[in-house]
C-alpha cells in the first residue's frame, strides 16, 4: 500500500515537472514604444518567432513616451524610443538602461502649392523661418533663391505640423534646433513643441490629408510614409551645402558620417550629419534594453534576438522602406550586446 | 359581510424588535435595498478613487501653477509652461457646437419615430441608429477627414461665409478643419443617444395624453409639441445629458478635425484644440513629469467643467419640472 | 376658430411633421454612408483568413485579427459582468428605493463619471489594475471598459423603471407582493425593453473604444491567455493599422471596423430575440 502510495506521488511530482519544464520552454516577452518603427518591428518579431517559435516577444507601438514609462514601470521587458532617452531621464531611472539603434528614419518636407509640380529645394534657414513664421510667403527670396526657374505665388503659406507628439516631430525640430538659433531658444526640440504656427494633424496621414487638401502647404511627414503612399516631397540642404532628396541611400550615408564620432552609449543626434550625400533631416531609432535581466531565459532571448536583428533583421529593412544601419555601428552595437546580464 | 362568518380575531401582539427584523429580512425587502445601496455607493467610491488618483498625479502642475493654471494660454513641453485656458476654450465650443446641431436633430428624429412612424419602420430604424454609437472614434475622425473636412473647405465653408460671414462667428479663413467642423463629427456621434433614450421615453407617455389633447382639437403636431414631449421633458434632458458627456470626453475623433492649434477664436472656421484631445495626443509620448502631471491637470479640469455644467443643467431641470410634466 | 387661423396651424402641422421625417432620414443616410465607406474600403480584406488568421507583418498577405475579434468579445464580456449589474442595481436603487439627498448625490456622481475621458478611465484603471502587478491584463481592459459602461446603464434604467406606471406597483403590492418581488417580477419586465435599450447602447460605445485599453489590455500579436495577460482588440488594431503608412493595412482597418459594427449588431439582435422570448412566455 505505502509502495503504491510513494510510486503515484513520485510519477505525479515528476509529471508537474515535466509538465513545468515544457511550458518552461516558452520565453513570452512584452514591449512597448515608438510608432514610427512599428512595421519594421513586427516583421523582425514575427521572423524570430518563424526560426525560434518558443520566443513571443509582443511589441505595441504606444509611443516612444509610453514605451520609457512602461519600461521604467516594470510592465514590460524592454521598450522602443525614436529620441534618446535625456541625461535626466538616466539618472531618475531605478535601473540602467542601454540604447540599441536599430534602423534609420528621415523626415521630409511634403508641400502643396498651387501651380508647382517639380521638386523643390530648401535652405534650412527657409525651413526654420517657414515654421517659425517669420517666412510667410511662397515667393519670399529665402525660398525663391534656391529654386530658381521656378514660378512660386505670392501666396501665403499654411503650416501643417504634428498634432500629437511622436518621434517624426522630435526628428524635424531637433533639425530646426541646429538650423536655427531663434528656433532653439523660441521652440526647442521634442516629441511635442509648442508650435508658432500652423495647424495639427493627427498621425503621418493626418499631416498628409491636409497638406493635400490645403493649397499653398507645407508638411513633414516620414519617409517611409510619403514612400509608401506615392508623396511627393522636396531636397533639403545638408552640412555640405548640398541639396539632397531623402532616399534610404543619402540616410545611411548621414549615419555613416556620424559612425566615427559615436558615444558608447549610441545616443547620439545624426541630423546635420557631415557627408556630401547625407541626408540632413535623418536619425536613429532605439531599443531600450535594461542592463541588468533577472530572468535567464528572457535575458537569453533578448541577446539573441539584438544579435540576429543586427546580422539577419537588416536584410528586411530596404523591403519596407527603412535604411539600414551602417556598418561600423552595428559592429559597435554586437559589441555592446556583452553589456547586457 | 354575513355574522357567520365572521373571522375569530385574536389580540396578536407586535413581535419583538429583533424577530421582526428577522421577518423583514427574510421577506427580502431590507436585502433588496442593501444590495442596491451597495452599488450605488460603489460607483460613488469609483469616481471619488478617479478624482483622488487625478489629484495625486497631478500634484507638480497643480503646485507649479496655482489657479493661473486657468487662464494661461500657453503650452509649452519644451519650457515647462502649461496652461489651461485655450482647452477649455475649445471644450466648451465644441460640444456647444454638437449640441446646437444633435439636439434639434435628435429630438426630431425621436418624435417621427415614435408619434408617426408605424411601429415595424420605428423599431427598425431606431435599431439601425443605435449602431451608429457602436462606430469606433477612430473611424469617425477618418470620415471626418476625408468627407467632412474637404466638404467644409469646399462647400459649406464657403457658402456660411457668404451668408454669414459679417458675424464674427464666420470670420477668418476657412481651413476645413476647425471647431465647426469638430462639432459637426460629435453631433453625428451624440445623437444616437438622444434618439434612443428620448424615443423610448416618448413612447412611454401614457396614450390618454395624446388623447385628450386631439380630442380638445389639436392638430398631430401640437399635441405633441405641447403635450407629449413635455410630458417626457426629464427624460429627454437625461439623454441630452448623456450626449454632453460623451461631447465632453470624446478623445480620437474631435483630434483628427479640429486643427490642434491651442488658440482662442471667435471664429467657428478657426482651428482649436479640447482637453480630451490634447490628453490623448500628447499622454503617450510625454515623458517629463511636469509633463504629465499638467496632462493629468487638464483631466481634473474636464472633471470640475464637468460637475459645474451638470450642477447648471441639474438646475434647469428643477426649474422646468414646476412647469408641469411627468411628476417625478 | 376663424378659417385663416385653422389652416395656418394645419400648415404648421404639415410642415413639422414633414421636418421631422426629414430628421430621421437624415440620421440614417449618415449611418448607410458610413456603413457605405466601410464596406467599400475594407470590404475586399473580409475573408476567410480574416477571421482565423493571426496577424502578419505588413507585406505579407492572408493575415487575419482572428485574436483581436476573440480580444473584443472576451473584454466585452468582462465589462459586462462587472459593470451592468453595478448599473441596474444602481438604477434600480435611483428609482425604487433612493432617499433623497442621496439619490441627489449618485445621479449627479454617474453624470460625472460619464463625462471622463476615456484615455482618463484608462490611466486610472492602469494605476488599479496594472501597476500592482505590473503587467497588462485582459482584466485591466475590462476593469476600464466596465466603468464606462455604468453610468448609460444607471441613466437607462432609472428613466425606464420611473415610466413604468405606479398603479402596476400598487396593484402587486395589494395583491400581498413585497417590495423587492414586486420589483423583479412586475416593474422589472414592464421596463425591460428600454433597460435593455440601454444596456446595449452602453455596450456598443465602449465596444469601439480605443484609449482605455492602451494602457490595460495593451495589445497582443499572438492569442492572449486567459485573463492576465495582454489581449488583443479590435479598436487597437484599428487605430495601429489605421494611423500606419500601409495601404494593405488601411484597408484592413476599414475591414475590422465593418466587423465590430456587425458584432454589436448582432449582439444587439441576439438580446432583443432573447428578450422577446422571455416576454412571449
Amino acid at each position: 500500500m505505502n509502495m503504491k502510495k510513494t510510486f503515484v506521488v513520485v510519477s505525479l511530482l515528476l509529471g508537474m515537472a515535466a509538465l513545468a519544464a515544457a511550458q518552461g520552454g516558452q520565453v513570452l516577452l512584452n514591449a512597448a514604444g515608438a510608432t514610427f518603427p512599428y512595421p519594421i518591428y513586427s516583421k523582425w518579431f514575427d521572423v524570430y518567432h518563424t526560426a525560434h517559435p518558443n520566443v513571443q516577444i509582443n511589441y505595441q507601438s504606444i509611443g516612444s513616451g509610453g514605451g520609457i514609462r512602461q519600461l521604467q514601470a516594470g510592465t514590460v521587458d524592454f521598450g522602443a524610443s525614436d529620441g534618446p532617452m535625456s541625461d535626466e531621464q538616466l539618472a531618475a531611472s531605478k535601473f540602467k538602461i542601454l540604447h540599441f539603434p536599430t534602423v534609420l528614419g528621415a523626415d521630409v518636407p511634403s508641400y502643396n502649392i498651387s501651380g508647382v509640380s517639380g521638386e523643390l529645394n530648401f535652405t534650412e534657414k527657409a525651413l526654420a523661418g517657414i515654421f517659425l513664421g517669420t517666412i510667410t510667403k511662397w515667393n519670399d527670396p529665402e525660398i525663391t533663391k534656391a529654386n530658381p526657374g521656378v514660378n512660386l505665388p505670392s501666396a501665403d503659406i499654411v503650416v501643417i505640423h504634428r498634432s500629437d507628439g511622436s518621434g517624426t516631430t522630435y526628428i524635424w525640430t531637433d533639425f530646426l534646433s541646429k538650423a536655427s538659433d531663434d528656433w532653439k531658444n523660441k521652440v526647442g526640440k521634442g516629441t511635442s513643441v509648442n508650435w508658432p504656427v500652423g495647424l495639427g494633424g493627427k498621425g503621418n496621414e493626418g499631416v498628409a490629408g491636409l497638406v493635400k487638401q490645403t493649397p499653398n502647404s507645407i508638411g513633414y511627414v516620414e519617409l517611409v510614409y510619403a514612400a509608401q503612399n506615392g508623396i511627393a516631397f522636396g531636397k533639403v540642404q545638408n552640412a555640405a551645402g548640398k541639396f539632397i532628396k531623402a532616399d534610404l541611400a543619402s540616410v545611411t550615408a548621414a549615419a555613416a558620417g556620424a559612425a566615427k564620432d559615436m558615444p558608447a552609449d549610441f545616443r547620439v543626434s545624426i541630423t546635420n550629419a557631415p557627408g556630401a550625400t547625407a541626408y540632413p533631416v535623418s536619425s536613429f531609432t532605439w531599443l531600450l534594453i535594461p542592463a541588468q535581466i533577472q530572468d535567464p531565459a528572457k535575458r537569453d532571448a533578448i541577446k539573441d534576438f539584438l544579435k540576429w536583428m543586427l546580422t539577419e533583421g537588416q536584410k528586411y529593412n530596404e523591403g519596407l522602406t527603412y535604411a539600414q544601419l551602417p556598418k561600423p555601428v552595428i559592429e559597435k552595437e554586437l559589441k555592446a550586446i556583452s553589456l547586457v546580464q | 359581510m354575513s355574522a357567520a362568518s365572521t373571522t375569530i380575531t385574536h389580540e396578536v401582539p407586535p413581535k419583538s424588535g429583533l424577530r421582526a427584523f428577522v421577518d423583514r429580512l427574510r421577506g427580502g425587502d431590507e436585502i433588496a435595498h442593501l444590495i442596491t445601496l451597495i452599488a450605488s455607493a460603489g460607483i460613488i467610491l469609483i469616481t471619488s478613487l478617479l478624482v483622488l488618483e487625478l489629484w495625486r498625479t497631478s500634484y507638480l502642475s497643480r503646485t507649479k501653477f496655482g489657479w493661473m493654471f486657468f487662464w494661461t494660454k500657453v503650452w509649452d513641453a519644451n519650457f515647462d509652461k502649461f496652461g489651461a485656458a485655450t482647452f477649455i476654450y475649445g471644450t466648451l465650443v465644441t460640444s456647444a457646437v454638437a449640441l446646437v446641431i444633435a439636439v434639434p436633430l435628435g429630438l426630431a428624429s425621436a418624435i417621427f419615430l415614435s408619434e408617426l412612424a408605424p411601429r415595424w419602420l420605428s423599431d427598425i430604424v431606431s435599431f439601425l441608429i443605435d449602431l451608429l454609437a457602436a462606430v469606433p472614434s477612430v473611424i469617425y475622425g477618418l470620415l471626418g477627414i476625408f468627407i467632412v473636412v474637404p466638404l467644409m473647405r469646399t462647400t459649406l465653408g464657403p457658402a456660411l461665409k457668404k451668408v454669414l460671414g459679417f458675424t464674427p462667428l464666420f470670420a477668418g479663413p476657412n481651413y476645413g478643419v476647425g471647431f465647426l467642423t469638430a462639432g459637426i463629427v460629435l453631433a453625428i456621434m451624440v445623437v444616437p443617444f438622444i434618439i434612443s433614450v428620448s424615443r423610448e421615453v416618448l413612447l412611454s407617455v401614457p396614450r390618454e395624453q395624446r388623447e385628450a389633447a386631439l380630442a380638445m382639437g389639436a392638430t398631430r403636431w401640437e399635441a405633441t409639441w405641447q403635450v407629449v414631449v413635455p410630458w417626457a421633458r426629464t427624460g429627454i434632458m437625461g439623454s441630452v445629458f448623456l450626449a454632453l458627456a460623451r461631447a465632453l470626453g470624446e478623445t480620437m475623433a474631435v483630434t483628427m478635425v479640429i486643427g490642434n492649434n491651442p488658440q482662442i477664436s471667435a471664429s467657428l472656421f478657426a482651428p482649436g484644440y479640447t482637453i480630451a484631445s490634447v490628453i490623448a495626443n500628447e499622454f503617450t509620448e510625454a515623458t517629463g513629469d511636469l509633463y504629465l502631471s499638467a496632462l493629468i491637470e487638464l483631466g481634473l479640469v474636464l472633471f470640475l467643467m464637468t460637475f459645474i455644467l451638470n450642477g447648471l443643467a441639474r438646475i434647469l431641470i428643477l426649474a422646468t419640472e414646476r412647469g408641469g410634466g411627468r411628476p417625478a | 376658430m376663424s378659417e385663416p387661423r385653422i389652416m395656418w396651424r394645419k400648415a404648421v402641422n404639415a410642415v413639422m411633421l414633414t421636418l421631422t421625417g426629414v430628421a430621421a432620414f437624415g440620421v440614417v443616410c449618415v449611418l448607410f454612408l458610413i456603413l457605405g465607406y466601410l464596406i467599400f474600403n475594407g470590404g475586399h480584406s473580409l475573408n476567410l483568413n480574416f477571421f482565423t488568421q493571426l496577424p502578419k507583418p505588413v507585406g505579407e498577405t492572408g493575415g487575419g485579427m482572428a485574436n483581436a475579434i476573440v480580444g473584443s468579445l472576451k473584454l466585452l464580456l468582462l465589462a459586462a459582468l462587472m459593470g451592468l449589474p453595478v448599473g441596474l442595481l444602481a438604477g434600480i436603487y435611483l428609482a425604487e428605493f433612493g432617499g433623497k439627498t442621496f439619490s441627489f448625490i449618485v445621479r449627479y456622481t454617474t453624470d460625472l463619471l460619464n463625462g471622463v475621458p476615456s484615455i482618463v478611465i484608462g490611466i486610472f484603471a492602469y494605476a488599479l489594475v496594472v501597476l500592482p502587478v505590473k503587467h497588462f491584463s485582459a482584466l485591466a481592459g475590462g476593469v476600464a471598459l466596465g466603468i464606462m459602461v455604468i453610468p448609460i446603464t444607471v441613466r437607462s434604467t432609472e428613466e425606464f423603471l420611473r415610466a413604468v406606471p405606479n398603479s402596476m406597483r400598487e396593484a402587486a403590492m395589494a395583491l400581498g407582493a413585497s417590495k423587492w418581488k414586486t420589483i423583479v417580477t412586475v416593474v422589472l419586465p414592464a421596463a425591460s425593453g428600454g433597460i435593455l435599450t440601454g444596456m446595449l447602447l452602453a455596450l456598443a460605445r465602449v465596444a469601439g473604444e480605443t484609449a482605455p485599453l492602451l494602457f490595460t489590455a495593451f495589445g497582443n500579436r499572438y492569442w492572449g491567455q486567459g485573463w492576465g495577460q495582454p489581449i488583443a482588440s479590435l479598436p487597437v488594431m484599428i487605430y495601429t493599422y489605421a494611423i500606419s503608412p500601409y495601404d494593405d493595412w488601411h484597408r484592413q482597418a476599414w475591414a475590422a471596423g465593418l466587423v465590430l459594427l456587425m458584432l454589436v449588431l448582432l449582439s444587439n439582435l441576439g438580446a432583443r430575440f432573447i428578450l422577446a422570448r422571455s416576454k412571449a412566455v
